[in-house]
């Protein structure tokens, strides 16, 4: 199939010491599947990284896939980061272990949206198509 | 939208984002991309540009990454664009170079970027060629070009780039593999990476030996370098390898005659399209037109291209003389 135009760019991003990329994987190929380019870096990410990495590769949107319980830290580093970068229009949103409780609080960060276990990839796609801005 | 006065200013004060935001505006979009050109002028700097090319597993990007840190010890500002296939059903991707670049993150001095090949089967993508003109204006003096893995047929960075480094690893078939023409062909450097397996030396031999057949089509001897990539053993030699390739292209003037080609290449790549995008719209604007009045299990397909191409020429050409 030849694409034409532009098209939407995902990073999908592991941040912290957790060692379990398999739902980063999932999502990154239902991405894939959607017609989206992702780019993905691998296992144990920090933020600095995660934030250079997106504004290299004009990412519209980053995926933060954390189960080391560490999420509202990482999280909101990545947010300031991108922030200190004047980057705050790249949409961010989170997945994997995070506690119900804590979902209002990253929300309020600059998190878009936190998608828990059980979420269908579906979900995950629209969310995305009805959130990235155009460039 | 990106106002790109706005964008061609924080581009040449150095800013990072704004290079990565003009990259996606080129490959984007062409139209916009010519705009873009003409407000940055010539470039100013005089990039060396490097292909890594070898197929899936060779070790490419972790070998792309071990060369770009040697370069940057020895003071070079080094872009890395990385082209990872396109999915043929969805038209996405999954760009997974930078998992091997980790040693160079947090580094002020070079630039990665991923590309996907948009559908594109010789190795690279369409957008390919503008985007590395763009990095020609980011004040860079090596950007390497690491394709997507590959076979023996995609050989379009050939035409890309300076200097074409084919990675070979050993095992993979015997001499008559290596015999065959395409990516055999168009190396200007060969490296024969996970050096540390057995086999390693004999597949060294195997590709001097096909090299010695075809001397007499070159002076300039081409180098076959053993590399581990994971640990760096032997990338002194390949910078080295490379360097002897430059002074020599460089000095025989190779070096523009090759330039010169590429912007031939990509010249014919844009009329190819602009008269096929006219080609389409005229042919759709016939409402039934030629196309939808075939039945195209009964017609010869070579005959009916011509017949619709000459239709075309005839009535473009009467457009052209009732206009003026």
């Amino acid at each position: 199939m030849m694409t034409e135009g532009m098209q939407i760019r995902v990073l999908v991003a592991k941040p912290g010491l957790d060692g379990h990329d398999r739902g980063a994987k999932v999502i990154a190929r239902a991405l894939r599947d959607a017609g989206m380019e992702v780019i993905y870096t691998g296992l144990r990410q920090t933020p600095e990284q995660i934030v250079e990495a997106a504004l290299q590769e004009d990412v519209d949107v980053i995926g933060l896939s954390c189960l080391s319980g560490a999420h509202n830290h990482l999280f909101a580093q990545v947010i300031e980061l991108l922030k200190k970068h004047h980057a705050e229009d790249i949409l961010v949103v989170g997945g994997g272990v995070i506690p119900e409780e804590d979902i209002p609080l990253l929300k309020a960060q600059g998190v878009k949206e936190i998608f828990t276990p059980g979420t269908g990839t579906l979900a995950v796609v629209e969310f995305i198509k009805k959130h990235a801005l155009p460039r | 939208m990106l106002c790109l006065d706005n964008l061609r200013e924080r581009f040449l004060q150095g800013n990072m984002r704004a290079l990565a935001q003009s990259i996606s505006l080129v490959e984007d979009n062409p139209e916009l991309g010519a705009k873009f050109f003409s407000l940055l002028g010539l470039p100013q700097g005089n990039p060396r540009i490097i292909g890594i090319t070898g197929p899936p597993g060779a070790g490419k990007s972790t070998l792309t990454a071990k060369l770009a840190l040697a370069l940057l010890a020895r003071g070079e500002r080094v872009a890395l664009l990385l082209i990872d296939p396109s999915s043929p059903f969805s038209g996405g991707a999954i760009l997974g170079d930078r998992i091997r670049m980790h040693e160079l993150s947090g580094l002020s001095d070079v630039y990665i970027r991923s590309l996907s090949t948009r559908g594109s089967l010789g190795g690279l993508s369409a957008a390919t060629a503008r985007v590395l003109r763009l990095l020609q204006h980011g004040n860079f003096s090596t950007i390497i070009l690491e394709t997507v893995g590959t076979g023996q047929a995609e050989t379009d960075v050939v035409m890309a780039v300076d200097a074409v480094v084919v990675v070979a690893v050993p095992g993979l078939g015997d001499d008559i593999q290596a015999m065959k023409a395409g990516i055999m062909e168009i190396a200007d450097v060969f490296v024969v990476n996970k050096a540390d397996r057995d086999g390693a030396d004999r597949t060294k031999l195997q590709i001097e030996a096909i090299l010695g057949m075809q001397e007499g089509r070159r002076v300039h001897p081409i180098q076959v370098v053993p590399t581990i990539a994971t640990t760096g053993h032997g990338v002194d030699k390949l910078t080295q390898a490379l360097d002897d390739h430059f002074a020599y292209v460089e000095q025989s003037g190779e070096l523009a005659r090759r330039r010169e080609k590429r912007w031939h290449k990509e010249f014919s790549a844009y009329v190819a399209n602009i008269l096929l995008g006219d080609f389409f719209s005229w042919a759709n604007s016939q409402g039934i037109g030629i196309m939808a009045n075939a039945d195209w299990a009964e017609i010869e397909v070579y005959g009916l291209a011509k017949q619709a191409t000459a239709q075309y020429f005839t009535e473009r050409m009467k457009r052209h003389v009732e206009e003026d």
